[in-house]
């Protein structure tokens, strides 16, 4: 049942998982289901499991169920309906008239012709079809027959809901999620027993308490941290406007991640000078020099950036893009520098590999190992950041 | 099953739902699977699972999670510091493991002989492999005590409400076994019968006037943190306490502390607004 309407979901890249599909299934035997409406929020309740899919799920909803309330198989349900000599019996004068003077063709065209013109839900009235109306189309009218169209109230509904796509701004159509950033840091981790001895060596205590004849000797050891330090400098503005969405993952993956005994992170822009900044907006400056002194080189060091600028921002003095900076070391100096002091770096490039010929990126990537920052790039960086390069 | 024993929660005296909510809580109900809510904060995540209990008259039991929180706390802990130390100087028989098994949350849940409302509250502040840890009890309701050699499973499956703030992503194999709902932020419609549950006297001039201010203040984006349900609720208290004029209430938004709980918003606020408007 409704089997296309998995691939419909599928092909609008909603990841529906055969799982949710049999639970789904499950629902629509049990007959928790009576119309459209329900089944729209049902289905998306058993089947979407994040906001940002809504958007997706309607469309999808609409492709498929777009043609299921099409005025062609409500007409079938009304011929089934004047079938019925019964019903006919219930008809006024007037409607008999009415239906009498229209053959079958002619009705149909009638009511496809008043479900056009009709934009809204209708309760009363003599002409639209809808609730508590006098048309012969239409339920629970004054109209003694009072066709009800089956499944009418519910399911026209349930396809505008999902025409007017409200959940079109939770949608994000992810290269990399923060979670599977997180998953790819959390590697990083070693873990080292420090601290105060708080935790309870079970297998200690039993050697020990055995040796002590019987009588109790507790042992206690420290518990295991992870002893990994981070240091993040991020490549912001100007070129990197692009990926500004991706950085901000890694960023809050890491940030959020608290498998680390110390995270810092710095901006700069283009490349790295005299200073590094707090701040996105770079105004709050740290002196590089002083971070070398500070930061011991056992800090991973991940470097985030395009690393395509102008080679004299790279190559010369006085050379970075911001004029006030008069750096009087070149940029790959300053570079080298760093790449000297700490053990662990890898530089993560989100730039399409297509670009890295680029002769800036050439010679960064001769003093860190470059990688794109991609989920599988993020993991080979992560790779060369346990062994020492 | 039949379609009355279908629609069992239809809300509670106290707590507004919209349709879709209260459809996804029964499907969850009917399926025995485990209702993830999501939303911004203030739309009432922890509160569903009080109004579900209050509503269908079951106990409530609440596991909050934290940042340190491990998925086997909420089975059970085996405390075998307090049984060495027995074994030394009590005068338990130590022989009775089943004394220092503790159950936690889930295990307490399962082993209820009603049928109870669990509430998983923000599962996304623990450990992001904390859900995985969580797959196989959540889906069979029942896990195994090695250290007795008893299973304990579930005599009723309990009625199971997670909520997150998507702090963290949630792993999909967890997502799979979960039905989903996200509280959209109510429609002025819905937000007024919210507010009539709260004060079933207020004048309807105060009301909408209450209303309107704080809608618009909601469409500010500027806002760090912007004002939800919980807010405006205390909002309207204060305004009712204080007999504020109903004519006064949009102009100069009184109280405003009370709806902006961030000091950079009230700054923001005050610098951008409440001066233009004298």
């Amino acid at each position: 049942m409704f089997t296309d309407f998995f691939y419909i979901l599928r092909q609008n890249k909603v990841p529906v998982s055969l799982v949710e599909w049999m639970t789904l299934m499950e629902a629509l035997a049990k007959g928790h289901i009576h119309n459209l409406d329900e089944f729209y929020f049902l289905a998306r309740a058993i089947l979407v499991k994040s906001e940002a899919y809504y958007d997706q799920y309607d469309v999808a909803f609409q492709q498929y169920f777009q043609g299921v309330e099409s005025p062609e198989k409500i007409a079938e349900q009304v011929l089934e309906w004047l079938k019925d000599p019964l019903n006919r019996m219930f008809l006024s004068e007037e409607d008999h008239a009415l239906f009498n003077s229209m053959d079958f063709d002619q009705l149909i065209e009638e009511l496809e012709k008043r479900l056009r013109e009709q934009m809204e839900q209708h309760d009363g009235g003599g002409y639209w079809i809808g609730r508590g109306g006098t048309s012969p189309f239409g339920h629970s009218g004054y109209h003694p027959a009072g066709i009800r169209i089956g499944g009418w109230s519910g399911g026209r509904h349930a396809v505008q809901i999902a025409q007017e796509r409200r959940f079109k701004n939770y949608r994000s159509d992810l290269t990399l999620d923060v979670r599977q950033i997180g998953m790819a840091l959390k590697k990083l981790r070693q873990l080292r027993r420090t601290g105060h001895e708080d935790e309870l060596d079970l297998e200690g205590t039993i050697k020990a308490t055995a040796k002590n004849a019987g009588d109790l000797d507790f042992i206690w050891q420290r518990s295991r941290k992870n002893t990994v330090k981070l240091l993040l400098l991020m490549d912001v503005g100007g070129s990197m406007e692009p990926f500004a969405m991706l950085c901000s993952q890694l960023f809050s993956a890491a940030h959020s991640s608290s498998h680390f005994k110390d995270f810092q992170y710095y901006y700069f822009h283009n490349c790295i000078y005299d200073n590094l900044y707090r701040d996105i907006e770079r105004e709050e400056a740290v002196s590089t020099v002083h971070l070398l002194h500070t930061l011991e080189p056992d800090y991973k060091l991940l470097l985030v950036g395009d690393a395509r600028m102008g080679p004299w921002e790279l190559t010369e003095r006085y050379g970075a893009i911001n004029y006030y900076e008069r750096n009087e070391i070149p940029g790959i100096l300053w570079l080298k520098r760093i790449a000297d002091h700490f053990s662990h770096c890898v530089w993560l490039n989100p730039d399409d590999q297509r670009f890295w010929v680029h002769a800036t990126v050439q010679m960064i990537s001769r003093l860190f190992p470059m990688y794109p920052l991609t989920l599988e790039g993020l993991e080979r960086a992560v790779g060369k950041l346990v062994v020492k390069k | 099953m039949k379609k009355d024993s279908f629609n069992q929660f239809s809300g509670s005296e106290d707590y507004v739902t919209s349709e879709p909510l209260r459809n996804a809580v029964n499907v969850s109900i009917a399926l025995g699977r485990p209702l993830l809510v999501r939303g911004e904060a203030g739309t009432g995540k922890t509160l569903l699972a009080h109004s579900i209990a209050r509503g269908l008259e079951k106990k409530l039991i609440t596991w909050n999670i934290k940042s340190t929180t491990k998925a086997q706390e909420g089975l059970y802990v085996y405390d075998t510091v307090q049984r060495l130390n027995d074994s030394r100087f009590g005068d338990k028989d130590i022989a009775d493991i089943k004394q220092y098994i503790k159950l936690g949350k889930l295990g307490q849940a399962f082993t209820s002989p009603e049928l109870v409302v669990l509430l998983i509250d923000e599962v996304d502040k623990a450990d992001i492999e904390f859900p995985n840890d969580l797959l196989n009890e959540l889906d069979e309701m029942s896990f195994y005590i090695p250290e007795t050699n008893e299973t304990v499973s579930a005599i009723h499956r309990p009625i199971t409400v997670i909520t997150s703030n998507a702090e963290k992503e949630l792993p999909d194999a967890f997502l799979r076994r979960c039905i989903f709902h996200y509280i959209e932020f109510p429609t002025p419609e819905l937000m007024e019968e919210i507010v009539r549950v709260h004060f079933p006297d207020i004048k309807d001039n105060l009301l909408g006037e209450a209303l309107k201010a704080f809608y618009s203040l909601r469409e500010i984006d500027d806002f760090r943190k912007k004002p939800s349900t919980s807010e405006l609720i205390d909002w309207i208290r204060a305004l009712i306490a204080g007999g504020i004029p109903h004519e006064n209430v949009s102009k100069q938004i009184p109280f405003i502390g009370t709806l902006l709980k961030k000091e950079t918003d009230y700054d923001y606020f005050v610098r951008n607004f409440a001066t233009r408007r004298w």
